[in-house]
């Protein structure tokens, strides 16, 4: 899960990593009295998980708490690539000397992690790794022995921060990798890291990754959830336990197992080119048991979705063999005519595997009117993309 | 021959007493597998009903080790415990842990595989991985063993249900060993140690490899193929249509920016010489000529 910048500040406080302070507003009227609070300049950031926000116009500079609800008006409800912006930081003005930049990051080619400084910070860091990679040191960091002292020490020559700030720089490195170990962070960013003319260093911009995978040890890490800002069908989804990612096609998508289910996604897609771009709605992946309730959850939740034309159930009958996942199909068909929603737009189901004869005479026999079994995937999402492409 | 298991491999299974480690400890059994103990830690002295006879649970890996020469760890025990497994199987000197467990932090992963290359003497696969099969011979994990037979194929994959959709497209040639190296940002085995494996596996003729979005594993793979692999090679790559940012499914599927794509990752497959095929079946075929053309 990505943070959004106030949330990585945050966590970066509470691991005792310098920052500005800050305040989230999420109407104009709270990005005055916060303005107003912190009085003098200010600076209004929209709170996006993407990057490049100030070139987009979505951070700027206010003079007072006038401006600052002006600037709020101005960057609210801005669509920075895609995200719409429906918060924002206001933090008082920092006076910056120099900007540098820092990192640690889980390094998945060599399976450890990654330290990434430079002296050169505020500008777009892959920018610099491009176009001058010398000025920008890359360290690896042992999972299990961490930063130290000494590593961060090795952090701090290799990028060649000045001998002013080592010290504090060394200090920070430690703290943000408290980050990335306490709360199972995959990427800790901090661009930039500013010296004051004061000699401080602050943490003025923060990204980080948290890992879902460790949420079990980290309940606090739920509040990080941007409910209002997740697809309804996304947080229904979830809500059953279901692995579902939204997309915009008209395809309704249900699969076991991830590959299989991207896969599925890809061959719709190729299939739909030929019926004037035809695409899948939705990922779904019911996993390798494919029981009734499951099957009938994921059938709800794509039925929901007011894009989807026609449904691809591609199952493969392995662990779980396909007499048993068309049973599940066919009392989840009960199970939902029982909630009240009556199955009424074509389901085209695939099944293969173990026992797939036994499998596809019972979805045959069934009642059901709606399900057309078809024997290979590719034509089966051929014969999908046209229904949808029909409809 | 096969690769790294074969019909003399003695396997153990940590959370054996677990519903899923008793199911899959069952299925093993019945393809024809070794399975010589379990463990679960405070369980010592039970035993466990495999299908075909009592297993004896033992409460550590190296009590296991040592009263059955167990040489195959295959790992079920839920997230929170499997990092501590893992660690017991390298201190017990398994030469072979196979981690079947998904949804385990990958701080954890990082961590265990440290430790693992610190000892030097056990190699993981997985985690979030299907497991590893030499039809015929053995089954260490979660692959169903009754959908392909022995034969000429080495696969390598990140995906289960697509190794299970390749191998039963496949069941006219058979396999030499399946390996489901898992779709977890860092795993313990990866595509490059099964195409080097299988390069020397004289049972191997051909390869496919199945790759997803996520990650730059399959051009690395790509450049060791253009340098080390005289074998051929089919590839498919899945996910061409998932959208920037989103995590499909495994944990280490997502596409950041512009890096981890499955036009790049086929493009550099491609490039490499390996025929990529645009469907499972697609690729299936591309495979089935390869084998005709060299019979």
């Amino acid at each position: 899960m990505d943070l959004f910048e106030y949330q990585a500040k945050e966590l970066f406080a509470k691991h005792d990593v310098p920052v500005t302070p800050g305040a989230v507003a999420f109407t104009v009227s709270e990005a005055r009295s916060a303005a107003e609070e912190f009085g003098g300049m200010v600076v209004v950031k929209a709170q996006v998980k993407t990057g490049g926000r100030g070139k987009a116009g979505g951070v700027k500079l206010a003079d007072n708490a006038d401006d600052a609800e002006a600037k709020a008006a101005d960057i609210l409800g801005l669509d920075i690539k895609g995200h719409v912006v429906r918060r924002l930081l206001i933090t008082p003005a920092a006076d910056i000397e120099t900007e540098y930049y820092v990192s640690f990051l889980l390094d998945r080619a060599n399976r450890t992690y990654l330290a990434m400084a430079s002296v050169e910070g505020g500008m777009d860091i892959e920018e610099v790794a491009r176009t001058k990679p010398e000025a920008l040191a890359k360290v690896p960091v042992d999972a299990l022995a961490g930063v130290d002292e000494a590593k961060a020490r090795e952090i701090v020559a290799a990028a060649q921060f000045p001998a002013d700030v080592a010290d504090q720089v060394a200090d920070v490195l430690q703290k943000l990798w408290r980050v990335i170990v306490d709360e199972d962070a995959t990427l800790v960013e901090v661009n930039p890291l500013v010296k004051t003319p004061d000699g401080q260093i602050l943490a003025l911009d923060g990204k980080v990754t948290l890992d879902e995978n460790a949420d079990f040890r980290h309940p606090d890490h739920a509040q990080y959830e941007a409910r209002d800002e997740t697809d309804p069908l996304e947080l229904a989804a979830k809500e059953k336990d279901l692995n579902y990612v939204k997309l915009d096609g008209s395809v309704g998508i249900i699969g076991n197992g991830a590959g299989l289910v991207m896969s599925t996604l890809d061959v719709v897609a190729y299939a739909g080119e030929e019926f004037g771009g035809v695409k899948p709605a939705n990922f779904l992946d019911i996993g390798g048991g494919a029981s009734a309730e499951v099957m009938a959850n994921g059938l709800e939740i794509i039925l929901s979705d007011p894009q989807v034309k026609a449904v691809f159930v591609n199952v493969f009958g392995g662990i779980t063999s396909c007499d048993a996942v068309a049973n599940g199909i066919v009392q989840a068909f009960t199970m939902l005519a029982e909630r009240g929603d009556a199955v009424d737009l074509p389901i085209v189901c695939r099944l293969d595997g173990n026992n797939v004869e036994e499998g596809r005479r019972i979805l045959d026999e069934a009642e059901h009117g709606v399900v057309e079994l078809v024997d290979t995937m590719d034509a089966a999402a051929r014969r999908v993309a046209e229904l949808a492409a029909a409809k | 021959m096969s690769v790294w298991l074969n019909a003399s491999s003695r396997i153990l299974v940590q959370g054996i007493t677990g519903a899923e480690g008793t199911k899959h400890t069952r299925r093993m059994v019945a393809s024809g597998t070794s399975v010589v103990a379990g463990v679960t830690p405070g369980k010592g002295g039970q035993t466990v009903d495999g299908g075909s006879g009592d297993i004896a649970v033992f409460g550590s890996v190296s009590e296991a080790v040592e009263a059955t020469g167990a040489d195959v760890s295959v790992v079920f025990v839920p997230p929170r415990f499997a990092k501590a497994a893992v660690v017991e199987t390298v201190d017990a000197g398994v030469p072979l842990c196979v981690v079947i467990t998904e949804g385990i932090p990958v701080g954890d992963t990082a961590q265990f595989f440290q430790y693992a290359q610190n000892a030097g003497s056990t190699q993981i696969i997985g985690p979030n991985c299907p497991g590893i099969i030499s039809p015929g011979q053995s089954n260490a994990g979660i692959i169903p063993a009754d959908i392909t037979g022995a034969g000429p194929i080495g696969l390598v994959s990140k995906s289960g249900t697509l190794t299970y959709q390749m191998m039963y497209e496949l069941r006219d040639f058979g396999f030499s060993t399946g390996i489901g190296i898992g779709g977890d940002p860092v795993i313990g085995t990866t595509h490059i140690d099964a195409l080097a494996a299988f390069e020397a596996d004289p049972d191997t003729e051909a390869i496919v490899m199945i790759g997803e979005i996520g990650g730059d594993a399959e051009e690395r793979a790509a450049a060791y193929i253009a340098a080390n692999v005289t074998k051929p090679v089919v590839g498919y790559v899945a996910g061409f249509t998932a959208p920037e940012g989103k995590t499909m499914g495994h944990a280490g599927a997502i596409v950041s920016g512009s890096s981890g794509t499955a036009a790049a990752k086929a493009e550099a497959l491609e490039a490499a010489g390996v025929q990529v095929g645009k469907t499972p079946s697609a690729t299936a075929d591309l495979m089935r000529a390869v084998l005709r053309a060299r019979s």
